[in-house]
């Protein structure tokens, strides 16, 4: 796929919450090589302070992962999120609610919650973010399977073209419940975030450009490895392991109709 | 914005399959919407569904099988659309033309089925289901590239009712950024059990024919569609005038109660278009004849546009068909400004007086140029399009 040259945004702010990495600081060191992962990597359940407590309990892993991941990200931001439109590329959401859903279905009296109903619209995770983030410019909810961090990159670059100064990109997904699993083997939870900008601004940490690549970029570490390939948001973590090292890298992103896109991240 | 050409529209829904078949049936007074008998539902409800979708997906479409995709097909085979493509595919290069799907439960019947098969003991599904090309969400966006042959960037944008309204804001923006020299946009949704039985849980569902503005409306009548357009930049008889989007932040499966997210999108499409509330000659409303979309959705029109423009919503003729709702109300739009009317608000008997906003009792022949189209969905995700003559 040919991508303009010089399609450029600057990435503001990372948040993140994924296994052995509940917050950025801790997985830029692991992602950096400066500290080695403890295998197996551990996965504490996300509790973003966002959501009121009642609905924290009551909330799908999938809408507290892209949660958790916004809140690390909104902790160091200059950006004023609430003005900000948003970008939530994610391939399933939350198939724990198919899960539900269709047992209940596949059941004589098909009593359907309707929490889980209302819950298992793929834009939940935004919705929820909207409402405890007081966010309400538009957002973007995408789906492109293993090709959701391009397709959500994409996304949010053309916002910025478009003349929005500044857009928040949250990918996320999680593990789909057996016998789903056997169908969509996501491993683990993964929630990435992303602030990025249209200029330079003096909290700006790098400057990301879209370019050709001829090879998809994988992850020395192989615990971090095989967490990228188990989780279509964790595909970002190339570019963030560019940032965590500092200087210039290519990083090659596979897309959903599996050519490549090239992310040149030039850390500032 | 500069106007993007609909260089190639259709669509199929519970009216018939393609541009004439719904003009026939707005103009005939012909509704799509029927007692339900949807497969195994037993819900006592009316449902706009689509005829003759048994047939399996063939050849090298089979891996794709399920109702989504076999009424994206059909949908796609209607009123030159796949020829359109063709001769855009020769002009830019497939990889240059971008796939836009709105969609919210893409075909999710197929997980229905798979989970009704399922071995109970062994608690596995079935082996020839495959989630990635049917269930998952991105399967119509991947379905569709691949039956027209496009080699470019795809997305399936899901924001349940405003997914295949929104999918024209962001080709707009992928084509002004380079990512794509044309795109086809649009969405599908079919009928499934989730949908008939969550709206049913949430108790959104109409016992009768949904009446949209109606003083006793009282819930949803769920439709199915598909729903395409090509768009191009250059100048052509029908166009993308504006886009705007916003969001409620205010509740999950409510509007916020005084349309204020529903009057920004509308706003952000007319400053979009460089246009006023006076352009705007019919608003092909939301409508879906819930008690609380359609009082919030007249305090945005009323505030916004005024009174006195002629507004419906055409959800008493196709049942609201979801992710697909946006393309299915752009192509009925389109076809107002084709063909010089504007289509009466079915099933309206007696428009509630606390809404104040101009809607169409009786369809009638009117000159047409700009319509604007609402799109709103659970998650308070909002989308205004403005389509007409450039």
């Amino acid at each position: 796929m040919s991508t303009p040259p010089g399609c450029t945004a600057f990435l503001e702010a990372v948040g993140l919450v994924a296994p052995g990495m509940p917050v950025w600081e801790q997985a830029r060191e692991l992602l950096s090589g400066r500290r080695s992962p403890q295998v197996p990597l551990a996965f504490a359940p996300p509790q973003p302070q966002l959501l009121p407590p009642n609905e924290r309990r009551r909330a799908p892993l999938s809408v507290l992962t892209a949660l958790q991941a916004a809140e690390d990200a909104m902790a160091r931001t200059a950006v004023a999120v609430a003005t900000a439109p948003s970008v939530f590329a994610s391939s399933d959401a939350e198939m724990a609610i198919v899960h539900r859903i269709s047992s209940a279905l596949a059941e004589p009296a098909r009593i359907v919650s309707p929490t889980d109903f209302h819950n298992s619209v793929h834009n939940a995770a935004s919705g929820y973010f909207g409402i405890a983030a007081r966010a309400t410019q538009p957002v973007t909810t995408l789906s492109a399977f293993d090709g959701s961090f391009a397709a959500g990159l994409r996304e949010s670059f053309a916002l910025l073209a478009d003349g929005e100064p500044a857009v928040l990109l949250v990918l996320y997904d999680v593990p789909p419940p057996v016998p789903l699993y056997e169908k969509r083997p996501i491993e683990t939870a993964c929630g990435i975030a992303l602030m990025l900008t249209a200029s330079a601004i003096p909290t700006s940490v790098a400057r990301l450009s879209l370019h050709e690549a001829s090879d998809e970029s994988v992850l020395a570490e192989a615990a971090i490895e095989t967490l990228r390939r188990g989780n279509p948001a964790a595909r970002a973590l190339p570019v963030l392991a560019a940032v965590a090292r500092g200087g210039e890298q290519l990083i090659g992103v596979r897309t959903e109709n599996g050519s490549l896109l090239g992310v040149r991240v030039s850390c500032l | 914005m500069r106007p993007l050409t609909v260089s190639a529209w259709t669509a199929t829904s519970a009216l018939g399959r393609g541009r004439e078949a719904h003009a026939r049936a707005l103009t005939g007074e012909r509704s799509g919407l029927a007692p339900e008998r949807f497969e195994t539902c037993t819900l006592d409800c009316f449902v706009g569904e689509v005829d003759g979708l048994g047939e399996p997906l063939a050849a090298a479409l089979a891996p794709w099988d399920c109702r989504n995709n076999r009424l994206a097909l059909v949908g796609l085979n209607q009123d030159g659309f796949v020829a359109a493509v063709a001769r855009a595919r020769e002009r830019y290069g497939a990889a240059r033309i971008g796939v836009f799907l709105g969609t919210s439960t893409s075909g999710i019947q197929q997980a229905e089925l798979a989970y009704r098969e399922r071995d109970r003991i062994a608690n596995r599904l079935p082996a020839q289901f495959d989630h990635g090309l049917t269930s998952c969400t991105y399967s119509i966006a991947g379905f569709v590239r691949t039956a027209l042959g496009l080699e470019g960037m795809s997305a399936a944008i899901s924001t349940a009712c405003s997914s295949s309204a929104k999918v024209f804001a962001s080709a707009r923006r992928a084509m002004a950024a380079g990512f794509c020299d044309a795109a086809v946009v649009g969405g599908v949704d079919s009928l499934c059990l989730t949908t008939l039985y969550g709206f049913n849980a949430l108790q959104l569902v109409a016992r009768e024919a949904c009446r949209p503005a109606d003083v006793a409306r009282n819930g949803i009548s769920i439709g199915e569609a598909a729903g395409f357009a090509l768009l191009e930049r250059g100048d052509g008889e029908l166009a993308l005038l504006g886009d705007g989007e916003s969001s409620d932040a205010y509740h999950m499966s409510a509007p916020e109660p005084n349309g204020r997210g529903a009057a920004e999108s509308m706003r952000a499409a007319l400053a979009r278009a460089g246009l006023t509330g006076s352009d705007v000659d019919y608003v092909n409303l939301h409508g879906t004849a819930t008690p609380a979309n359609d009082a919030a959705e007249d305090k945005a029109v009323s505030a916004v546009l005024g009174t006195a423009v002629p507004a419906s919503s055409t959800k008493g003729w196709t049942g609201h068909t979801l992710g697909a709702a946006g393309i299915l109300e752009a192509v009925i739009s389109l076809l107002c400004v084709q063909h010089g009317f504007l289509p009466r608000s079915l099933n309206t008997r007696n428009v509630d007086p606390a809404l104040r906003a101009n809607v169409l009792r009786e369809s009638r022949s009117a000159s047409v140029n700009r319509v604007m189209s609402n799109s709103f969905g659970f998650g308070g995700s909002n989308c205004s399009l403005i389509l007409g003559r450039p």
